[in-house]
């Protein structure tokens, strides 16, 4: 079976509090970068998994996602195979 | 014969022995449940005590939920054992889908580690069948994650069933609604961020905490006597 590799962003869902890119955000000026705003900090998640074909990967990721990988009551996710 | 109360111990978790020492000590007898074993020993009731299961790697609870202990906890619970999840353990219970909701980064990006003052909003769980509806309890707070957060159908439901079980006087992490700590649709599964046993002796500067340990110890022992 091909294996697919499954690219997984994790973020936070619109509401829900993101404090260390809030943080990051309020250090960046000190840099000098005082054009900065809306910094989000989430989690990327790589894998490789055998699967037929890149649809049933993505179907099987999705599910990993929903079960694992993200928890859908403050967490949002995309999944990216190649 | 007293209350048997399973004390279930992850690795990583760091707050069992305070929980078997406080229950003993009021007269229950706490026995550990090891996360790996599939059985939850036909104890009268469950603590999932605080710590940082797993590592709390991936999301606080995330991992532990699917610990073989975890089914025999489950089991436990619908068959209406009491169940109480404390700090660590009320995040596992939410991710374990034991209770709603989940519990975020506190607001302010601060660790909390304090005494905060709770008011008790139901004596019908098992962890407030012995306090008073409006008590206020000193206990404290040790957490990260603590900052309560539901969609909008759940904290309807669960003000209307009256199952936010504690709230905070002064909230101190951004939880919706004050909530500290909520029960099951059937009030046997309490979730709380708050720490009870390190509130149940004058030497550790509270002893508020004790009213709740003895409910459930009353609860366990009348679950004891029921066929589960």
């Amino acid at each position: 079976m091909p294996a697919f590799t499954a690219h997984v962003e994790v973020t936070h869902l619109p509401g829900i509090a993101d404090p260390a890119g809030a943080t990051v955000e309020r250090a960046l000026p000190a840099l000098g970068y005082t054009n900065v705003a809306q910094v989000h900090i989430g989690k990327t998640i790589r894998l490789v998994v055998d699967a037929p074909d890149a649809e049933s990967a993505r179907a099987q990721v999705n599910e990993m996602c929903e079960r694992l990988l993200a928890n859908p009551v403050i967490e949002a996710y995309e999944v990216v195979i190649s | 014969m007293s209350a048997r109360i399973g004390v279930v111990l992850f690795p990583g978790t760091n707050c069992e022995l305070d929980v078997e020492h406080a229950v003993n000590e009021l007269g229950g007898t706490a026995e550990l449940l090891w996360h790996g074993d599939d059985t939850t020993k036909g104890v009268d009731a469950i603590v999932i005590p605080g710590g940082f299961a797993h590592g709390d790697y991936l999301r606080t609870g995330a991992i532990a939920r699917f610990s073989p202990v975890m089914g025999a906890v489950g089991e436990h619970a619908r068959a209406g054992g009491p169940v109480v999840g404390i700090c660590n353990g009320f995040q596992v219970l939410c991710e374990a889908h034991l209770l709603p909701g989940a519990l975020q980064k506190n607001a302010g990006l601060k660790f909390l580690c304090e005494m905060v003052t709770l008011r008790v909003e139901t004596a019908s769980t098992v962890l407030t069948n012995q306090a008073r509806v409006g008590a206020m309890l000193r206990i404290p707070i040790n957490h990260f994650e603590g900052n309560y957060v539901c969609d909008e159908r759940t904290l309807a439901e669960l003000r209307a069933e009256e199952r936010v079980v504690v709230r905070y006087v002064d909230n101190p992490n951004g939880s919706l609604d004050d909530i500290a700590g909520i029960c099951s649709a059937q009030r046997n599964v309490v979730g709380l961020m708050p720490h009870p046993e390190r509130a149940s002796d004058p030497l550790l500067g509270s002893s508020d905490g004790i009213v709740l340990l003895k409910s459930l110890l009353a609860a366990a022992a009348s679950s004891a006597t029921m066929p589960v």
